[in-house]
Protein backbone atom coordinates (compact mmCIF):
# COMPACT_ATOMS: atom_id res chain seq x y z
CA UNK A 1 0.00 0.00 0.00
CA UNK A 2 1.38 3.67 -0.66
CA UNK A 3 1.75 6.48 1.80
CA UNK A 4 -1.69 7.52 2.86
CA UNK A 5 -2.77 10.37 5.03
CA UNK A 6 -6.75 10.77 5.86
CA UNK A 7 -6.89 14.14 7.35
CA UNK A 8 -10.74 15.46 8.54
CA UNK A 9 -10.92 19.59 8.65
CA UNK A 10 -13.45 21.15 10.65
CA UNK A 11 -15.75 18.62 10.14
CA UNK A 12 -19.11 19.43 11.81
CA UNK A 13 -22.09 16.57 11.49
CA UNK A 14 -25.63 17.40 12.31
CA UNK A 15 -27.78 14.25 12.53
CA UNK A 16 -32.09 14.82 12.57
CA UNK A 17 -31.43 18.28 13.40
CA UNK A 18 -28.94 17.94 16.39
CA UNK A 19 -25.66 19.08 15.86
CA UNK A 20 -23.37 15.56 17.05
CA UNK A 21 -20.08 17.36 16.81
CA UNK A 22 -18.18 20.39 15.28
CA UNK A 23 -15.12 21.80 14.42
CA UNK A 24 -13.54 18.48 14.57
CA UNK A 25 -9.83 17.86 12.66
CA UNK A 26 -7.35 15.38 12.95
CA UNK A 27 -4.76 13.88 10.65
CA UNK A 28 -3.80 9.95 10.79
CA UNK A 29 -0.98 8.40 8.59
CA UNK A 30 -0.70 5.11 7.11
CA UNK A 31 0.46 2.32 9.86
CA UNK A 32 -1.13 4.04 12.60
CA UNK A 33 -4.69 3.45 14.21
CA UNK A 34 -6.78 6.12 16.22
CA UNK A 35 -8.85 5.29 18.66
CA UNK A 36 -12.50 7.31 19.22
CA UNK A 37 -13.08 7.64 23.03
CA UNK A 38 -15.97 9.41 24.41
CA UNK A 39 -19.36 9.19 26.63
CA UNK A 40 -22.34 7.99 24.78
CA UNK A 41 -23.99 9.70 22.54
CA UNK A 42 -20.53 11.95 21.74
CA UNK A 43 -20.42 11.35 17.65
CA UNK A 44 -18.30 8.49 17.89
CA UNK A 45 -20.20 6.15 15.32
CA UNK A 46 -21.46 9.62 13.13
CA UNK A 47 -17.73 10.20 12.72
CA UNK A 48 -17.07 7.00 11.07
CA UNK A 49 -19.85 7.09 9.24
CA UNK A 50 -19.13 10.60 8.27
CA UNK A 51 -16.20 9.78 7.23
CA UNK A 52 -17.98 6.27 5.25
CA UNK A 53 -19.62 8.86 3.25
CA UNK A 54 -22.99 7.98 4.70
CA UNK A 55 -23.74 10.86 6.71
CA UNK A 56 -22.80 14.12 4.26
CA UNK A 57 -20.54 16.47 6.63
CA UNK A 58 -22.32 19.80 7.58
CA UNK A 59 -19.53 21.45 6.80
CA UNK A 60 -15.91 20.50 6.91
CA UNK A 61 -13.53 18.40 4.75
CA UNK A 62 -12.08 14.98 4.06
CA UNK A 63 -9.12 14.13 2.08
CA UNK A 64 -7.51 11.17 1.58
CA UNK A 65 -4.11 11.72 0.64
CA UNK A 66 -2.16 9.01 -0.99
CA UNK A 67 -6.06 7.53 -2.08
CA UNK A 68 -7.32 6.58 -5.49
CA UNK A 69 -9.38 10.18 -7.44
CA UNK A 70 -11.61 7.67 -8.91
CA UNK A 71 -13.02 6.36 -5.49
CA UNK A 72 -14.65 7.61 -3.03
CA UNK A 73 -13.37 7.50 0.40
CA UNK A 74 -16.17 5.13 1.87
CA UNK A 75 -14.94 2.99 -1.66
CA UNK A 76 -11.75 2.83 -0.40
CA UNK A 77 -12.66 1.43 3.31
CA UNK A 78 -14.32 -1.35 5.54
CA UNK A 79 -17.09 -0.60 7.58
CA UNK A 80 -17.79 -2.79 10.44
CA UNK A 81 -21.03 -1.21 12.03
CA UNK A 82 -22.82 -2.56 14.93
CA UNK A 83 -25.03 -4.80 12.56
CA UNK A 84 -23.08 -7.71 11.41
CA UNK A 85 -24.12 -7.70 7.64
CA UNK A 86 -24.89 -11.51 7.05
CA UNK A 87 -28.02 -12.92 6.44
CA UNK A 88 -29.29 -15.61 9.17
CA UNK A 89 -30.80 -18.31 6.26
CA UNK A 90 -27.65 -18.19 4.77
CA UNK A 91 -24.08 -20.47 6.21
CA UNK A 92 -21.02 -19.02 7.01
CA UNK A 93 -19.47 -19.68 4.15
CA UNK A 94 -22.62 -17.98 1.46
CA UNK A 95 -22.27 -15.34 3.87
CA UNK A 96 -18.93 -14.33 3.12
CA UNK A 97 -19.02 -15.67 -0.42
CA UNK A 98 -22.06 -12.86 -1.07
CA UNK A 99 -19.71 -10.54 0.31
CA UNK A 100 -16.49 -11.50 -1.56
CA UNK A 101 -18.13 -11.55 -4.79
CA UNK A 102 -19.82 -7.90 -3.94
CA UNK A 103 -16.84 -6.21 -2.55
CA UNK A 104 -14.82 -7.62 -5.50
CA UNK A 105 -11.72 -10.08 -3.81
CA UNK A 106 -10.27 -12.96 -4.59
CA UNK A 107 -11.91 -16.18 -4.15
CA UNK A 108 -9.13 -17.56 -2.06
CA UNK A 109 -9.42 -14.73 0.73
CA UNK A 110 -12.47 -16.40 2.01
CA UNK A 111 -10.56 -19.61 3.30
CA UNK A 112 -7.80 -16.89 4.99
CA UNK A 113 -10.62 -14.78 6.36
CA UNK A 114 -12.24 -18.03 7.64
CA UNK A 115 -9.11 -19.23 8.86
CA UNK A 116 -8.06 -15.90 10.45
CA UNK A 117 -11.19 -15.15 12.68
CA UNK A 118 -11.69 -19.56 13.36
CA UNK A 119 -14.84 -19.96 11.68
CA UNK A 120 -13.39 -22.83 9.61
CA UNK A 121 -15.48 -25.43 11.35
CA UNK A 122 -18.90 -23.59 11.60
CA UNK A 123 -18.46 -23.05 8.10
CA UNK A 124 -21.86 -24.66 7.17
CA UNK A 125 -23.82 -23.75 9.97
CA UNK A 126 -25.98 -21.18 8.77
CA UNK A 127 -25.43 -17.93 10.48
CA UNK A 128 -28.40 -18.00 12.78
CA UNK A 129 -27.61 -20.47 14.52
CA UNK A 130 -24.40 -18.69 15.90
CA UNK A 131 -23.30 -16.95 18.93
CA UNK A 132 -23.45 -13.33 19.43
CA UNK A 133 -19.44 -13.53 19.85
CA UNK A 134 -19.17 -16.01 16.68
CA UNK A 135 -21.33 -13.52 14.07
CA UNK A 136 -19.04 -10.85 15.20
CA UNK A 137 -16.17 -12.95 14.26
CA UNK A 138 -18.36 -13.14 10.47
CA UNK A 139 -18.61 -9.46 10.56
CA UNK A 140 -14.89 -9.09 10.99
CA UNK A 141 -14.30 -11.73 8.91
CA UNK A 142 -15.13 -9.22 6.14
CA UNK A 143 -12.31 -6.96 6.78
CA UNK A 144 -9.82 -9.80 5.00
CA UNK A 145 -12.39 -10.09 1.77
CA UNK A 146 -10.82 -7.79 -0.23
CA UNK A 147 -7.96 -5.36 0.26
CA UNK A 148 -9.30 -1.60 1.68
CA UNK A 149 -6.60 0.55 2.90
CA UNK A 150 -9.06 2.34 5.52
CA UNK A 151 -10.53 0.43 8.30
CA UNK A 152 -13.68 1.42 10.20
CA UNK A 153 -14.91 -0.16 13.43
CA UNK A 154 -17.41 0.43 15.17
CA UNK A 155 -16.95 -1.22 18.52
CA UNK A 156 -15.08 -4.49 17.29
CA UNK A 157 -14.87 -6.71 20.40
CA UNK A 158 -18.33 -6.25 21.13
CA UNK A 159 -19.24 -10.02 21.99
CA UNK A 160 -15.99 -11.21 21.74
CA UNK A 161 -14.15 -13.75 24.05
CA UNK A 162 -9.98 -12.99 25.01
CA UNK A 163 -9.01 -15.37 22.36
CA UNK A 164 -10.72 -13.87 19.73
CA UNK A 165 -9.47 -10.61 20.81
CA UNK A 166 -6.30 -11.59 20.39
CA UNK A 167 -6.96 -12.96 16.37
CA UNK A 168 -8.70 -9.71 15.97
CA UNK A 169 -5.02 -7.76 17.26
CA UNK A 170 -2.92 -9.93 15.05
CA UNK A 171 -5.50 -9.05 11.94
CA UNK A 172 -5.34 -5.19 13.18
CA UNK A 173 -1.60 -5.62 13.57
CA UNK A 174 -1.04 -7.23 9.93
CA UNK A 175 -3.26 -4.37 8.03
CA UNK A 176 -1.10 -1.66 10.24
CA UNK A 177 2.24 -3.24 8.77
CA UNK A 178 0.77 -2.98 5.39
CA UNK A 179 0.32 0.44 5.22
CA UNK A 180 -3.31 0.46 6.20
CA UNK A 181 -5.06 2.75 8.50
CA UNK A 182 -7.62 1.88 11.13
CA UNK A 183 -9.62 3.97 13.27
CA UNK A 184 -12.19 2.29 15.66
CA UNK A 185 -14.12 3.09 18.96
CA UNK A 186 -13.52 0.86 21.79
CA UNK A 187 -14.13 1.15 25.64
CA UNK A 188 -11.77 -1.72 26.19
CA UNK A 189 -7.69 -1.60 25.88
CA UNK A 190 -7.03 -3.59 22.53
CA UNK A 191 -2.87 -2.89 23.44
CA UNK A 192 -2.08 -1.80 19.98
CA UNK A 193 1.52 0.24 20.11
CA UNK A 194 0.28 1.60 16.76
CA UNK A 195 -2.60 3.15 18.43
CA UNK A 196 -3.25 6.96 19.35
CA UNK A 197 -6.51 7.88 21.73
CA UNK A 198 -9.02 10.59 20.16
CA UNK A 199 -11.06 12.11 22.98
CA UNK A 200 -14.01 13.90 22.64
CA UNK A 201 -14.13 16.72 24.47
CA UNK A 202 -16.81 18.77 24.92
CA UNK A 203 -15.56 21.85 22.59
CA UNK A 204 -16.58 18.96 20.13
CA UNK A 205 -20.01 18.09 21.33
CA UNK A 206 -21.77 21.68 21.54
CA UNK A 207 -25.27 19.67 22.04
CA UNK A 208 -27.67 21.75 21.04
CA UNK A 209 -31.09 21.56 19.58
CA UNK A 210 -31.73 22.99 16.36
CA UNK A 211 -34.50 23.05 14.29
CA UNK A 212 -34.42 21.04 10.76
CA UNK A 213 -32.79 22.61 8.08
CA UNK B 1 -19.74 -3.55 -12.48
CA UNK B 2 -20.84 -6.90 -12.92
CA UNK B 3 -20.14 -8.88 -10.20
CA UNK B 4 -21.55 -6.93 -7.36
CA UNK B 5 -24.65 -6.75 -9.66
CA UNK B 6 -24.85 -10.60 -9.89
CA UNK B 7 -24.27 -11.35 -6.84
CA UNK B 8 -26.73 -9.18 -5.32
CA UNK B 9 -29.31 -11.10 -7.42
CA UNK B 10 -27.89 -14.28 -6.96
CA UNK B 11 -28.25 -13.75 -3.03
CA UNK B 12 -31.87 -12.40 -3.41
CA UNK B 13 -33.07 -15.28 -5.23
CA UNK B 14 -31.06 -18.17 -2.72
CA UNK B 15 -32.29 -16.39 -0.09
CA UNK B 16 -36.43 -15.87 -1.53
CA UNK B 17 -36.31 -19.89 -1.63
CA UNK B 18 -34.90 -20.42 2.20
CA UNK B 19 -36.72 -20.58 5.43
CA UNK B 20 -38.74 -17.20 5.73
CA UNK B 21 -38.16 -16.21 2.07
CA UNK B 22 -41.05 -14.81 -0.15
CA UNK B 23 -41.35 -16.90 -2.37
CA UNK B 24 -44.20 -19.14 -1.03
CA UNK B 25 -46.45 -15.94 0.32
CA UNK B 26 -46.18 -14.60 -2.82
CA UNK B 27 -47.67 -17.94 -4.49
CA UNK B 28 -49.76 -19.29 -1.95
CA UNK B 29 -51.66 -15.56 -1.64
CA UNK B 30 -52.25 -16.06 -5.85
CA UNK B 31 -53.09 -19.13 -5.62
CA UNK B 32 -55.81 -18.77 -2.52
CA UNK B 33 -57.23 -15.67 -4.81
CA UNK B 34 -57.60 -17.85 -7.84
CA UNK B 35 -59.05 -20.48 -5.98
CA UNK B 36 -61.57 -18.70 -3.91
CA UNK B 37 -62.74 -16.49 -6.59
CA UNK B 38 -65.06 -19.35 -8.51
CA UNK B 39 -66.42 -20.52 -5.58
CA UNK B 40 -67.27 -16.80 -4.11
CA UNK B 41 -69.07 -15.81 -7.67
CA UNK B 42 -71.20 -19.36 -8.20
CA UNK B 43 -70.88 -22.10 -11.28
CA UNK B 44 -71.41 -18.93 -14.14
CA UNK B 45 -69.04 -20.12 -16.63
CA UNK B 46 -69.80 -17.46 -19.04
CA UNK B 47 -69.09 -14.19 -16.31
CA UNK B 48 -66.11 -16.13 -15.10
CA UNK B 49 -64.78 -16.44 -18.78
CA UNK B 50 -65.53 -12.25 -18.84
CA UNK B 51 -63.82 -11.42 -15.74
CA UNK B 52 -60.80 -14.21 -16.16
CA UNK B 53 -57.89 -11.38 -16.90
CA UNK B 54 -58.87 -8.92 -15.06
CA UNK B 55 -58.55 -11.41 -11.53
CA UNK B 56 -55.61 -12.75 -12.69
CA UNK B 57 -54.19 -9.28 -13.33
CA UNK B 58 -55.77 -8.09 -10.16
CA UNK B 59 -54.23 -11.54 -8.22
CA UNK B 60 -51.04 -10.67 -9.92
CA UNK B 61 -50.45 -6.94 -8.78
CA UNK B 62 -51.54 -7.91 -5.06
CA UNK B 63 -49.20 -10.73 -4.47
CA UNK B 64 -46.58 -9.00 -5.67
CA UNK B 65 -47.30 -5.79 -3.20
CA UNK B 66 -47.74 -8.29 -0.68
CA UNK B 67 -44.01 -9.08 -1.29
CA UNK B 68 -42.97 -5.85 -1.57
CA UNK B 69 -41.39 -5.23 1.59
CA UNK B 70 -39.06 -7.78 1.98
CA UNK B 71 -37.17 -6.45 -0.11
CA UNK B 72 -35.45 -3.82 1.32
CA UNK B 73 -36.60 -4.57 5.28
CA UNK B 74 -34.00 -7.13 6.03
CA UNK B 75 -30.89 -5.33 4.37
CA UNK B 76 -31.83 -2.15 6.17
CA UNK B 77 -31.57 -3.42 9.65
CA UNK B 78 -28.70 -6.01 9.54
CA UNK B 79 -26.73 -3.43 8.21
CA UNK B 80 -26.22 -5.00 4.73
CA UNK B 81 -27.17 -2.17 2.97
CA UNK B 82 -25.02 0.21 4.48
CA UNK B 83 -22.06 -1.84 3.17
CA UNK B 84 -23.15 -2.18 -0.23
CA UNK B 85 -24.05 1.76 0.13
CA UNK B 86 -20.50 2.31 0.09
CA UNK B 87 -19.14 -0.50 -2.01
CA UNK B 88 -17.52 -0.35 -5.48
CA UNK B 89 -21.18 -0.58 -7.18
CA UNK B 90 -23.57 2.65 -7.36
CA UNK B 91 -26.40 2.19 -4.85
CA UNK B 92 -28.36 2.61 -8.29
CA UNK B 93 -26.92 -0.79 -9.95
CA UNK B 94 -28.06 -2.64 -6.53
CA UNK B 95 -31.15 -1.14 -6.44
CA UNK B 96 -32.10 -2.45 -9.97
CA UNK B 97 -30.64 -5.73 -9.08
CA UNK B 98 -32.50 -6.03 -6.06
CA UNK B 99 -35.50 -5.08 -7.94
CA UNK B 100 -35.06 -7.73 -10.81
CA UNK B 101 -34.41 -10.31 -8.24
CA UNK B 102 -37.85 -9.86 -6.75
CA UNK B 103 -39.42 -9.84 -10.37
CA UNK B 104 -37.79 -13.26 -10.54
CA UNK B 105 -39.16 -14.35 -7.32
CA UNK B 106 -42.42 -12.79 -7.36
CA UNK B 107 -43.55 -11.45 -10.87
CA UNK B 108 -41.80 -13.83 -12.70
CA UNK B 109 -43.35 -17.27 -11.56
CA UNK B 110 -46.57 -15.61 -11.09
CA UNK B 111 -47.18 -14.63 -14.45
CA UNK B 112 -45.88 -17.74 -15.64
CA UNK B 113 -48.45 -19.69 -13.31
CA UNK B 114 -51.62 -17.64 -14.05
CA UNK B 115 -52.63 -19.64 -17.37
CA UNK B 116 -52.03 -22.67 -15.82
CA UNK B 117 -54.89 -21.49 -13.25
CA UNK B 118 -56.70 -19.73 -15.31
CA UNK B 119 -58.43 -22.60 -16.17
CA UNK B 120 -60.25 -22.45 -12.97
CA UNK B 121 -61.50 -18.89 -14.07
CA UNK B 122 -62.46 -21.07 -17.63
CA UNK B 123 -60.23 -18.49 -19.30
CA UNK B 124 -60.03 -18.54 -23.13
CA UNK B 125 -58.01 -20.66 -24.58
CA UNK B 126 -57.25 -18.40 -27.16
CA UNK B 127 -56.05 -15.70 -24.96
CA UNK B 128 -53.29 -17.60 -23.32
CA UNK B 129 -50.76 -16.40 -25.31
CA UNK B 130 -51.41 -12.79 -25.35
CA UNK B 131 -51.99 -12.95 -21.24
CA UNK B 132 -48.75 -14.32 -20.69
CA UNK B 133 -46.71 -11.99 -22.58
CA UNK B 134 -48.66 -9.32 -21.62
CA UNK B 135 -47.96 -10.66 -18.20
CA UNK B 136 -44.23 -11.30 -18.31
CA UNK B 137 -43.88 -8.13 -19.68
CA UNK B 138 -46.08 -6.12 -17.01
CA UNK B 139 -44.69 -7.94 -14.04
CA UNK B 140 -41.21 -6.43 -14.14
CA UNK B 141 -42.92 -3.14 -13.98
CA UNK B 142 -45.09 -4.34 -10.99
CA UNK B 143 -41.54 -5.31 -9.34
CA UNK B 144 -39.89 -2.32 -10.38
CA UNK B 145 -42.77 0.22 -8.82
CA UNK B 146 -42.87 -2.51 -5.71
CA UNK B 147 -39.25 -2.33 -4.97
CA UNK B 148 -39.40 1.54 -5.16
CA UNK B 149 -42.10 1.84 -2.56
CA UNK B 150 -40.27 -0.26 -0.57
CA UNK B 151 -37.53 2.03 -0.75
CA UNK B 152 -39.29 5.17 0.48
CA UNK B 153 -41.01 3.09 3.21
CA UNK B 154 -37.73 1.22 4.52
CA UNK B 155 -37.48 1.55 8.27
CA UNK B 156 -40.99 2.82 9.04
CA UNK B 157 -43.25 0.38 10.90
CA UNK B 158 -46.54 -0.86 9.21
CA UNK B 159 -44.43 -0.16 5.87
CA UNK B 160 -46.16 -2.42 3.86
CA UNK B 161 -49.51 -0.40 4.25
CA UNK B 162 -47.99 2.82 2.89
CA UNK B 163 -46.23 0.69 0.45
CA UNK B 164 -49.64 -0.03 -1.09
CA UNK B 165 -51.38 3.45 -0.74
CA UNK B 166 -47.91 5.23 -2.72
CA UNK B 167 -47.54 2.31 -5.23
CA UNK B 168 -51.89 2.08 -6.59
CA UNK B 169 -52.04 4.98 -8.64
CA UNK B 170 -49.14 3.72 -10.12
CA UNK B 171 -50.17 0.52 -10.73
CA UNK B 172 -53.70 2.18 -12.62
CA UNK B 173 -51.90 2.78 -15.70
CA UNK B 174 -50.24 -0.94 -16.22
CA UNK B 175 -53.88 -2.70 -15.05
CA UNK B 176 -55.54 -1.06 -17.84
CA UNK B 177 -52.78 -1.89 -20.23
CA UNK B 178 -52.11 -5.28 -18.91
CA UNK B 179 -55.70 -5.88 -19.00
CA UNK B 180 -56.72 -4.46 -22.81
CA UNK B 181 -53.16 -6.37 -24.17
CA UNK B 182 -54.37 -9.32 -22.04
CA UNK B 183 -58.18 -9.60 -23.77
CA UNK B 184 -56.87 -9.54 -27.20
CA UNK B 185 -60.00 -10.63 -29.43
CA UNK B 186 -62.56 -8.76 -27.48
CA UNK B 187 -61.78 -4.96 -28.41
CA UNK B 188 -60.37 -6.36 -32.22
CA UNK B 189 -56.78 -7.03 -32.74
CA UNK B 190 -55.03 -3.39 -33.08
CA UNK B 191 -56.18 -2.14 -29.89
CA UNK B 192 -54.60 -5.25 -28.12
CA UNK B 193 -51.38 -4.60 -30.10
CA UNK B 194 -51.11 -0.99 -28.93
CA UNK B 195 -52.27 -1.71 -25.41
CA UNK B 196 -49.75 -3.99 -25.69
CA UNK B 197 -46.79 -1.11 -26.71
CA UNK B 198 -47.83 1.18 -24.20
CA UNK B 199 -47.94 -1.26 -21.34
CA UNK B 200 -44.23 -2.41 -22.76
CA UNK B 201 -43.46 1.68 -22.25
CA UNK B 202 -44.81 2.07 -19.32
CA UNK B 203 -42.36 -0.94 -17.70
CA UNK B 204 -39.35 0.48 -19.96
CA UNK B 205 -39.88 3.76 -17.87
CA UNK B 206 -40.32 2.07 -14.39
CA UNK B 207 -37.16 0.21 -15.20
CA UNK B 208 -34.77 3.60 -15.68
CA UNK B 209 -36.48 5.60 -13.01
CA UNK B 210 -37.43 2.97 -9.97
CA UNK B 211 -33.26 1.80 -9.43
CA UNK B 212 -32.38 6.09 -9.64
CA UNK B 213 -35.34 6.76 -7.58
CA UNK B 214 -35.17 3.87 -4.98
CA UNK B 215 -30.86 4.48 -4.18
CA UNK B 216 -31.91 8.17 -3.79
CA UNK B 217 -34.86 7.38 -0.97
CA UNK B 218 -32.64 4.94 0.47
CA UNK B 219 -29.56 7.29 0.92
CA UNK B 220 -31.53 9.56 2.52
CA UNK B 221 -33.11 7.04 5.13
CA UNK B 222 -29.34 6.25 5.80
CA UNK B 223 -27.96 9.75 6.44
Amino acid sequence: MKDLRLIAEELSCRRGGRMVFSNLSFAVESGEMLILRGPNGAGKTSLLRTIAGLTPPASGRLILEGGSDDLTIGQQAHYIAHQNASKPQLSVRENLYFWQRFLGGDERAIAAAMEAMDLVHLADYDAALLSAGQKRRLALARLLLAERPLWLLDEPTVGLDVASVERLRTVMDAHLNAGGIIIATTHIDLGMAQARTFEFREEHWAVQLEGFD
Amino acid sequence: MLSPFLSVIGRDVKLAFRAGGGIGTAFGFFLTVVVLLPIGIGPDQALLQRIAPGALWIALLMSVLLSADRIYTADYEDGSLEVMAIGPAPLEVVALAKALAHWLTAGLPLAIAAPLLGFLLNLRADLVPGLLLSMITGSLALSMLAALGAAVTVGLRKGGLLISLLILPLYIPLMIFGVTASTGGQAGPDISTSSYLILAAVVLLSVVVSPVASAAALRAHMR
